[in-house]
């Protein structure tokens, strides 16, 4: 992967703090001494490259609503499956499946936490296999831009 | 936070455009003036609502293709101070303190790192084990083998 010169520094620099002014793009021309153009379309090439999913507000789930990481057990014979209806309920954001006896975590997202109880039971009366609940007792990480949507959950 | 608030953060979560004017385009679309969006977008990010507004960039493509979700079973009078030090590794992007569920789930810590290559995923294990030493009871690394959904923050 080529990356320019000022492609790798929007990539470094900017993944904490973009400007909240009128004219970012400007902003950001300025203090890297380049044209406004010139930052545009760098913007876009990592766009158009995938290597940027975009420039946007990330959001502490938690002060807005409710988000909680859960897992289950599920049989190889029954994933694909289960996993098919756990997709269904829009409040899942995540799904992986994982190496483990746990082989399926996901990551719920709703309201409050009497509107998460709900979600998990009625996943596990469609399913019938039961789901561990993980929420989040503490966090210790400093943010550091490193991106992974709302895993935290 | 109120309903325009709401409409802020689906918008701006969505992604600005790459115009040299983005928060002038995304007022018009909820018929306000930019420096209205402005000044919500600011006190929602002192009020800790909005973490940052950044480029996210794409990790997968850009090589750190390698992640996993390493668990630890650390003794709870040393979970706090533990976290703390684990949480300033450059390599560790999250690490939380969940719950364990007994008997077949001892871990109480979580920790999300990420690499280059596989070999660097198991050295900064190995680095995290040592730095934990006795405290540590026992870990694993969770591997992801597939992504069965992977979908942004939906806001009502």
């Amino acid at each position: 992967m080529a990356l320019t010169a000022l492609e790798k520094q929007l990539l470094n620099d900017f993944q904490h703090d973009f400007p909240l002014e009128r004219r970012p793009y400007r902003a950001i021309a300025e203090r890297l001494g380049v044209s406004e153009q010139a930052v545009l379309e760098a913007m876009q090439a990592l766009h158009n490259q995938n290597l940027v999913h975009r420039i946007g507000s990330i959001i502490q789930v938690n002060k807005i609503g409710k988000s909680m990481l859960a897992a289950m057990a599920v049989p190889t014979s029954a994933l694909t499956e289960v996993a098919e209806i756990i997709n269904q309920f829009q409040e899942v954001n995540h799904n992986y499946e994982r190496e483990n006896s746990l082989n399926l975590w996901f990551v719920l997202i709703g309201e409050n936490q009497s509107h998460l109880d709900a979600v998990v039971a009625d996943i596990e009366q469609q399913t019938g296999f039961p789901v561990l609940q993980f929420p989040l007792l503490k966090d210790y990480f400093i943010d550091l831009g490193f991106e992974l949507d709302l895993s935290d959950g | 936070m109120d309903s325009l608030d709401r409409k802020i953060i689906k918008l701006t979560q969505s992604g600005l455009p790459l115009v040299p004017e983005p928060y002038q385009w995304l007022a018009r679309q909820l018929d306000i003036s930019a420096e209205q969006l402005m000044r919500r977008l600011e006190a929602m990010k002192n009020a800790g609502i909005i973490r940052r507004i950044a480029a996210v960039p794409n990790h997968y493509k850009l090589d750190y293709r390698f992640n996993g979700m390493s668990v630890w079973d650390i003794e709870d009078a040393h979970v706090d101070r533990l976290g703390e030090h684990l949480g300033q590794l450059d390599f560790v992007s999250h690490c939380y303190q969940r719950p364990r569920h007994l008997p077949e789930w001892p871990y109480n810590f979580f920790a999300m790192v990420h690499s280059t290559e596989q070999a660097g995923v198991e050295r900064q294990i190995a680095e995290i084990a040592a730095l934990l030493g006795d405290y540590n009871r026992g870990h694993e690394i969770l591997y992801s083998t597939r992504i069965l959904k992977k979908t942004g923050l939906r806001i009502r």
